[in-house]
């Protein structure tokens, strides 16, 4: 007879002093892990409860601008410092880990219009009201000197908008034309226009950093490249576009903040149709800035809230809103795309979470596990309806809730009117045109 | 709504391009005539409720199983807006239904592909780490020719280790007999109750008597809760529970008469069976009754549960044993199993055998894997009271005085019950059995007390730390019972297949996809319609039909050059994923033995 018990030694399966970690022996047999789904639907249900729970995006208000906020800029270096120009023409400096003013400047009449730095943080330019262009220092002066700009050029038009070069020292500046400007020089290097309407912002692309989208009130988008002396081509849309932002990860894409309530994410190869139209705001979107990863963005709107959209989704998976908050004018992507600042009507610059529910400081690798672990549950079973009804719901003000009705509304019988006129005429006649193509009068090259 | 290809087929192609022109507009009231709608299959629909759950899936249906992208292609988890632009570019003007297929599926194709691949790279990693596992099953071989049924109990005990000695024994107690007994889910803790209301509990592994109390009233059945705190005895009249220091917690009047009673872990549910006909399932948890469910069958008696689904199984004095989840008022399945009563039914971990015993002697063997019919049958010269599995898939029967255990070929294996693996005589007739988790030990009661038998090879060698583990600590029982909580399955997730819930909806999917065409007046997914071209001249010259023909040679020659280079790049592929899983070293490989 051979005969072998199950005979375990105790001293493998308990620690040995109350100092070690107890041990834990794992076996993956599935027979030993029975309901395997059932178990792990419940956890991705209590993952998206306690993201709900936890969702506590609002950070900080920077206050001490005595009129609007009217641009925002990040510092291309330091991630702490933002700069931020009002209506009354004041520009200020912010530390963003003290959460303090730390330098203001009373740097033009009027409006500051635009605010951009220079790659290498050394300085940052302006624009205002006032017909004018400065360069500033970003230290500020010494002890008994007094803030003076580096360098100021008096135009001849009020500019609106202004962008510094990527890499090299070249920035444009928008107004009734688009001035391209060496920092050297008082006079711009070429100036381009296609038709008579103001422009409204100019950006460079930041991975092509010859290219530069601006937007003009005559409703069309203009893409320009900086080596002609032409524009390239624009795009006509139904209204008028506020502002543009490059994708700074795929170097072709585009979003524009449109005042027809949506934002259209544009391929600058294939203009007639738009790659994505984002629609949840329910007011003209006033700024629209990408996350640094290019995955999504985030977009101000003149109905006092904020919205994080994924690049290659049509709504939006995050709304931002306080009741003091009023009608954001700009907003940007803090360049670690942890944080969101936006600047409003009330004179407060907001800091945001990207991430509402995500834990600030250092995680424990339990913790970090456990998050990655959650994070993978709510991704596989984000379908289900219960999992997607808690994920999907968020609070939002009266005014926005039941004009979100409202428009809803709208659209539907918009959309009855025109699948009736389809069924009652001849077929083919009217043609089907689908939501992206809607809101495209024409592409001009 | 989809314009059939009409002109294709009803028009003679000699004056194509008059009759197209003069072809009369459809009309949407002609609709009704046109049988076309594809997607519009009246379906039943769909309560709301039961798309979310689906706990009353017909045990018949349809599954489809895990691998989404060979089967079902063209289901996208998500239908999106986004298009291919090059496609809606060309096809701007042609009309109805002409809308080009979402860009998003070879995306989500895509996705799925790394979703499978990750799985699979998963469930490799976990085999592997069977590797580490420590401990090895027990074992018990006869020399040649010896019959390993008539070892008996003391040559066992005389062979092992004093450790695995000590673990058999025998409780003497004929005063308040018959006992049932339960073994706690970590196998540390054994509790029993005696017909005449003896009650106790103990630390069997070192001995420790942890309550022993008389409740003064019969007691039918006894269990422990999720953990060894808690105790539910099924007393004559009215169901308690207890601590482990003896003190009634509760006493619960809505399940009254209860004969037995099984406890599902993972669910906090306490599924009692009464003398009434009701099987009562009550949420430990919450403290609510989730379910009555009347069986019309009678006294229930029989009953035990299918570990892998949570499915109760009642066997009924009609030779039937029924199915039963707390989501569905009639039972999932009925199985016909004997001539005559049901007088035991287990079923093992995996949910893939179940055993019945009835009054006419039979002992059979079930699949549960969908057949329902059974494997092996043995006529038993008394037939077997009591019926019991172990967690390596060995079987115990209680006939009489005498307990009988069969053994299979290995783990995963139906029990042969040809040959038993062991018997054991003991001092009174059996009425209660259970094997102990994680240890190689066969817990009896009977009417002469309780017995604790030595059976080598019923447990599982390897616990899982996380899962139950007869070592924890009090801190770390404390840890694992809030977690324990926090993911408690709803009762309503109970029905026979528990991986149903990681299927894709398709009933569901199918309405949506439906609405939203009944939305939109078109299709947007449907294919562009067929549209003939126009005869062209010249087709009849000779130069043209060689040419033709040539061409349909040439393309079947590029059909066979096709084939054979998929083969090639297939056989390629096979290499390549052989040479990455077995040329790569790895941590684990140190402790192959």
């Amino acid at each position: 007879m051979k005969v072998k018990m199950l005979s375990r030694n105790p001293d493998n399966y308990v620690r040995e002093t109350k100092l070690d970690l107890q041990r834990v022996p794992r076996n993956y047999d599935p027979t030993l892990h029975p309901f395997e789904v059932p178990r792990e639907y419940v956890r991705a249900l209590n993952a998206t409860k306690l993201e709900r729970v936890f969702a506590k995006p609002f950070l900080a208000s920077l206050d001490g601008h005595r009129d609007g906020v009217n641009c925002l800029a990040k510092h291309p270096k330091n991630l702490a410092t933002i700069l931020s120009g009002a209506c009354d023409g004041e520009v200020r400096i912010w530390n963003l880990t003290q959460r303090n003013c730390i330098r203001t400047i009373q740097a033009h009449e009027g409006f500051v219009r635009g605010i951009c730095t220079r790659f290498c943080g050394t300085s940052f330019f302006t624009v205002g009201d006032d017909k004018t262009v400065k360069q500033w220092k970003m230290d500020g002066p010494g002890y008994g000197e007094e803030e003076e700009p580096l360098h100021t050029i008096l135009g001849k038009t009020v500019y609106t908008g202004i962008d510094h070069h990527w890499k090299e020292a070249v920035f444009a500046t928008c107004g009734q034309q688009v001035d391209i400007w060496d920092e050297q020089r008082t006079n711009p290097i070429c100036s381009m226009t296609w038709g008579f309407d103001s422009i409204s912002s100019v950006k460079f692309n930041p991975v092509e950093t010859f290219l530069l989208g601006s937007c003009a009130s005559d409703r069309n988008i203009v893409l320009y490249d900086m080596r002609q002396a032409t524009p390239l081509k624009k795009v006509i849309l139904d209204m008028r576009t506020n502002t543009i932002c490059w994708n700074p990860m795929e170097a072709f894409i585009f979003t524009a903040a449109n005042e027809d309530y949506n934002l259209y994410t544009f391929d600058m190869r294939a203009l007639d149709t738009p790659v994505m139209v984002h629609m949840d705001h329910v007011s003209a979107v006033l700024d629209v800035d990408y996350s640094p990863t290019g995955k999504e963005f985030v977009s101000a709107s003149f109905n006092k809230s904020i919205r994080i959209f994924p690049v290659d989704k049509s709504r939006s998976r995050e709304v931002y809103h306080t009741k003091r908050m009023q009608h954001v004018i700009c907003v940007k992507w803090t360049s670690d795309s942890k944080y969101i600042m936006c600047g409003s009507d009330e004179m407060n610059i907001r800091l945001w979470k990207a991430n509402a529910s995500e834990k600030l400081g250092v995680l424990t690798s339990r913790e970090k596990a456990a998050k990655d672990y959650n994070q993978k549950l709510k991704e596989k079973f984000q379908h289900y309806p219960h999992i997607k009804r808690i994920a999907r719901h968020r609070h939002l003000p009266k005014s926005i809730y039941s004009q979100i009705q409202e428009q809803r509304i709208m659209k539907e019988a918009r959309r009855r009117k025109e699948v009736n006129r389809i069924k009652h005429s001849k077929p083919g006649s009217v043609p089907i045109v689908s939501e992206k193509k809607k809101h495209i009068v024409a592409v001009v090259k | 709504m989809e314009t059939a290809p009409k002109p294709g087929r009803d028009v003679p192609p000699k004056k194509d391009k008059l009759q197209t022109k003069r072809k009369k507009p459809r009309r949407y009231w002609e609709e009704e005539t046109v049988p076309t709608t594809d997607g519009a299959s009246p379906g039943p629909p769909c309560n709301k409720k039961n798309r979310e759950l689906r706990p009353q899936r017909p045990k018949n249906a349809h599954i489809l199983k895990k691998s989404r992208i060979s089967k079902q292609p063209q289901v996208p988890k998500k239908p999106r807006e986004w298009k291919n632009p090059e496609s809606q570019r060309s096809l701007s003007g042609a009309g109805l239904g002409s809308s080009p297929l979402p860009r998003s599926k070879a995306k989500t194709r895509s996705r799925l592909e790394v979703a499978e691949a990750e799985e699979e790279e998963t469930s490799i990693k976990a085999a592997r780490s069977e590797l580490l596992l420590a401990e090895e099953p027990g074992f018990l071989e006869g020399e040649d020719g010896e019959d390993t049924a008539k070892i008996c109990q003391a040559d066992i005990v005389e062979a092992v280790d004093i450790a695995s000695a000590a673990k058999h024994f025998d409780l003497n107690l004929r005063q308040f007999g018959p006992y049932r007994l339960n073994y706690s889910r970590t196998g540390r803790h054994l509790a029993f109750g005696g017909r005449r209301g003896h009650v106790a509990a103990l630390d069997w592994v070192t001995k420790k008597l942890m309550c022993e109390i008389n409740v003064m009233e019969a007691v039918r059945d006894i269990r422990f809760l999720h953990s060894e705190a808690l105790l539910a005895v099924a007393q004559n009249r009215w169901l308690h529970i207890y601590d482990n220091q003896g003190i009634e917690l509760h006493c619960i009047r809505r399940c009254d008469r209860v004969t037995r009673l099984e406890f599902l872990p993972f669910h906090f549910l306490l599924a009692t069976a009464s003398e009434t006909g009701f099987l009562t399932y009550l949420d430990v948890s919450v403290g609510k009754i989730v379910a009555a469910l009347n069986a019309r069958a009678g006294r229930l008696d029989v009953m035990s549960q299918n570990p892998y689904n949570a499915v109760i199984h009642l066997g009924h004095s009609n030779g039937t044993v029924s199915l039963w989840s707390p989501a569905m008022k009639e039972p999932l399945a009925k199985i016909l199993c004997h001539r005559g009563g049901v007088r035991a039914v287990a079923v093992d971990s995996t949910g893939t055998y179940m055993a019945t015993s009835g009054l006419d002697h039979q002992l059979k063997i079930f699949d549960l894997r969908g057949t329902y019919q059974p494997l092996s049958t043995r006529t038993l010269p008394h037939g077997a009271g009591h019926l019991a599995f172990s967690q390596r898939g060995l079987l115990v029967a209680g006939m009489g005085d005498v307990v009988n255990i069969w053994a299979g070929q290995g783990k995963g294996s139906p029990p042969s019950l040809e040959q038993p693996y062991l018997t054991h005589r003991l001092s009174g007739p059996v009425h209660g059995l259970q094997f102990c988790p994680f240890e190689d030990v066969l817990g009896v009661g009977h009417s002469g007390g309780v017995t604790s038998m030595l059976v080598p090879g019923a447990g599982e060698p390897n616990f899982d730390g996380l899962e139950s583990n007869p070592y924890r600590s009090r801190k770390q029982r404390q840890e694992w019972e809030v977690k324990a909580l926090l993911e408690k399955v709803p009762a309503e997730l109970i029905c026979l297949d528990p991986r149903a819930l990681a299927e894709v909806d398709v009933i569901s999917l199918e309405q949506g996809k439906k609405e939203r065409i009944e939305r939109l007046g078109y299709d947007p997914e449907a294919k562009a319609p067929f549209q003939p071209k126009p005869k062209q001249k010249g087709r009849s010259s000779t130069a043209s039909l060689v040419k033709r023909k040539r061409k349909v040679m040439d393309e079947e020659h590029r059909d066979k050059v096709r084939q054979s280079l998929q083969l090639q790049q297939q056989q390629q592929q096979k290499e390549a994923k052989a040479k990455s899983t077995g040329a790569r070293p790895s941590a684990l490989d140190r402790f192959v033995r």
